[in-house]
């Protein structure tokens, strides 16, 4: 007989009381564990798609201006002529330390052209870097070859062109390979060709206005590529796109702060449950515990006594809730990202750290019921009865 | 000095005008191996009385004194060592445990005590082989008869092997036969040197003992004690009527 087993023990009798203890908490570790794995599952979803897709380093040339002053007097800046990027100095990119790690190196050369009156911007790009840089687009029709061009989807209709119509672009014959679907972005009111045709049109041999880098890893250190690519390309700006990560992160920090907060809740009313269901336990027990006292059991048995009830409880209730926390998250991650699948990790840190916030959580809710329990006047609870 | 000294002790319970003084100036003391009844009627202040001297009563005033120890001037933690490891309790009402087995219910007291856990269960056993429950140990308290559950609980007080059992009319709610049985192991438990302070309300408990305190209201109202064996009654068997008994529980 141990006083582990006493707690034991009165749990076993007590299946429905300790059942109810256990559902307090397990919805509140559940909720907690759900809410945190499920944005985890979002967060390492949205990283896992901008790794994916497109590009997230920017290549530009550098407008200098050099900043004239003298001891805090400022003498005005001195433009200097904008040094485009030239085509050959890309290869460099792929010996950067963090080669691996570039997915794609799509260099643009742009341009305003006149097409029927109209001025439009041309944009040559390399179309095989174009699957891992625009994974957005999908075209009606092919790439273009040399002598071709493939319109964005408003081009398309304020030019009243469709597949295998001709154009002329700053008197060059070009023949539309194909047309864009609809992407909502820019590149609409665009006309594509190939790299080196937009060169010639444009008159910029081997020249280009942007360089598009995809880094292709978990954890990239982009600041670091963009750092290691600025050096290979000291002539150019070099920077990470991060309005669009930042932008979707808020989104998700912010249904992250909101669900935080919820499960805050749950877990305080799971915690409520359990102050509650301990003090009427401790109720029921009086008599017990005045026996255990006048037998000779401390105050700080009894305490112990309860508190093991309560750790066990609380325990099981964390690996329960964890499980059902994260078979929530499997089912609403389905809901939330349209069916397409979602990896839920399921770590045995995160595992161990809801086991434990169950039983701290637990252990505090059963502490005013224990020490109650523990100042039992054994006189008094063997009287009442 | 005595093994218990009891010396003008008071219990008050409430203040002010609703104060009732359930014990009120009660004095007396007991050598070691004593058998001693308290009798008196309902409300004299029996129940406080033993309480008091079960270390779970703190008196008003007045000194209770157990082998030299002050009692009442231990800290709580030490109150409840004390009485783990000098008393052993009786209750009217049983008093076990519901869920535990009858052997479970023995060892609660070795639960906070050191030891090994087989050498615990196994002084737990003799104590029900003692009382003669070995065949009961693995019965819940549900599951047995009220004698039976008096002697569990004795067997609970004696585990330890404390030197003074305090029992709270320990036949209480039993019919005269079992009564008669629980008696009769209290007698062989006092042959055997363990110092007993029962309250009761039947004179043929009493007889059993070789003193008796008469209680009324809160006051010791006699103080008698039998000259030798004499008293013992004649239907006790005769293994259990020569002194010593032969057995030991320890
Ligand atoms: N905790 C308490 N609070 C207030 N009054 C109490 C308390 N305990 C006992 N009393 C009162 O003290 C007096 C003595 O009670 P006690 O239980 O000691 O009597 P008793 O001799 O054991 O009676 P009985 O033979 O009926 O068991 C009674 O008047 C009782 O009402
Ligand atoms: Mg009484």
């Amino acid at each position: 007989m141990t006083l582990a087993k006493i707690a034991i023990r009165n749990l076993m009798r007590r299946k429905a009381k300790a059942g109810f203890l256990l559902l307090g908490l397990v919805i509140g570790v559940a909720t907690a564990t759900a809410v945190f794995s499920m944005v985890e599952a979002m967060t390492m979803d949205i990283n896992h798609k901008l790794e994916k897709y497109g590009a997230n380093i920017l290549v530009l040339p550098r407008a200098e201006s050099l900043g004239l002053s003298y001891g805090g007097l400022s003498l005005g800046g001195v433009p200097f002529d904008v040094e485009e990027i030239r085509e050959q100095d890309l290869v460099r990119i792929d010996a950067i330390p963090n080669a691996a790690n570039v997915a794609a190196v799509g260099p643009i050369t742009l341009g305003v052209v006149p097409v029927a009156g109209r001025r439009l911007l041309l944009a040559g790009v390399d179309f095989a870097a174009a699957g891992i840089l625009k994974p957005w687009w999908h075209l009606d029709g092919d790439f273009p070859g040399a002598d071709g061009v493939l319109l964005g989807a408003e081009a398309a209709g304020t030019l009243d062109l469709g597949t295998g119509d001709s154009l002329t672009v700053a008197g060059r014959q070009l023949r539309v390979s194909g047309i864009l679907s609809p992407t909502g972005s820019q590149d609409d009111e665009l006309l594509f060709t190939r790299l080196s045709t937009a060169q010639q049109i444009l008159n910029k041999p081997g020249k280009v206005s942007m360089v598009e880098v995809a880094a292709l890893c978990t954890a990239c250190p982009v600041e670091e590529m963009v750092r290691q690519i600025a050096e290979v390309l000291p002539n150019a700006r070099v920077s990470a796109i991060q309005q669009v990560v930042k932008g979707r992160m808020e989104t998700l920090a912010q249904f992250g702060r909101l669900s935080y907060g919820i499960s805050a809740v749950v877990l305080m009313i799971g915690a409520l449950v359990v102050l509650v269901t301990m003090m009427g336990n401790v109720r029921e027990r009086t008599e017990e515990i005045g026996i255990f006292r006048a037998l000779g059991f401390r105050s700080s048995h009894v305490l112990k006594i309860v508190l093991m009830e309560a750790a066990a409880v609380s325990a099981m209730a964390g690996i329960l809730g964890y499980a059902a926390g994260i078979g929530a998250t499997h089912f609403a991650v389905r809901l939330l990202s349209g069916g397409h699948p979602v990896a839920v990790s399921i770590r045995p840190e995160m595992a161990g750290a809801a086991i434990a916030l169950a039983v701290i959580l637990g252990l505090c809710a059963s502490l005013y019921p224990a020490v109650t329990a523990a100042r039992l006047d054994p006189n008094e609870a063997l009287r009442t009865l | 000095m005595s093994f218990i000294e009891v010396k003008n002790l008071v219990k008050q319970y409430g203040t002010g005008e609703a104060a009732v003084a359930a014990v009120n100036g009660i004095s007396f003391t007991v050598e070691p191996g004593e058998f001693v009844a308290v009798m008196g009627p309902s409300g004299a202040g029996k129940s406080t009385l033993l309480s008091v001297m079960g270390a779970m009563n703190a008196p008003t005033k007045g000194r209770y004194a157990v082998d030299g120890i002050d009692v009442y001037s231990l800290r709580p933690e030490q109150g409840a060592d004390f009485r783990r490891e000098f008393l052993g309790f009786v209750f009217q009402g049983f008093h076990l445990v519901d869920y535990l087995t009858v052997l479970e219910n023995v060892m609660l007291p070795l639960a906070v005590s050191p030891g090994a856990r087989q050498e615990k269960d196994a002084r737990a056993k003799e104590a029900l082989a003692w009382v003669g429950l070995a065949d009961k140990a693995s019965r819940l308290p549900g599951e047995i008869s009220g004698g039976e559950k008096e002697r569990a609980a004795i067997a609970r007080a004696i585990v330890n092997e404390p030197p003074l059992l305090l029992a709270d009319e320990p036949t209480g709610s039993l019919d005269s036969s079992t009564g008669r049985d629980v008696m009769e192991l209290i007698l062989r438990l006092n042959r055997q040197g363990t110092t007993v302070l029962m309250v009761t309300h039947s004179s043929e408990c009493a007889g059993y003992a070789a003193r008796r305190l008469l209680v009324r209201d809160g006051r010791l109202a006699a103080d008698e004690t039998d000259a030798g064996d004499a008293e013992v009654p004649k239907d006790l068997p005769v293994g259990l009527a020569a002194a010593g008994g032969g057995q030991s529980i320890g």
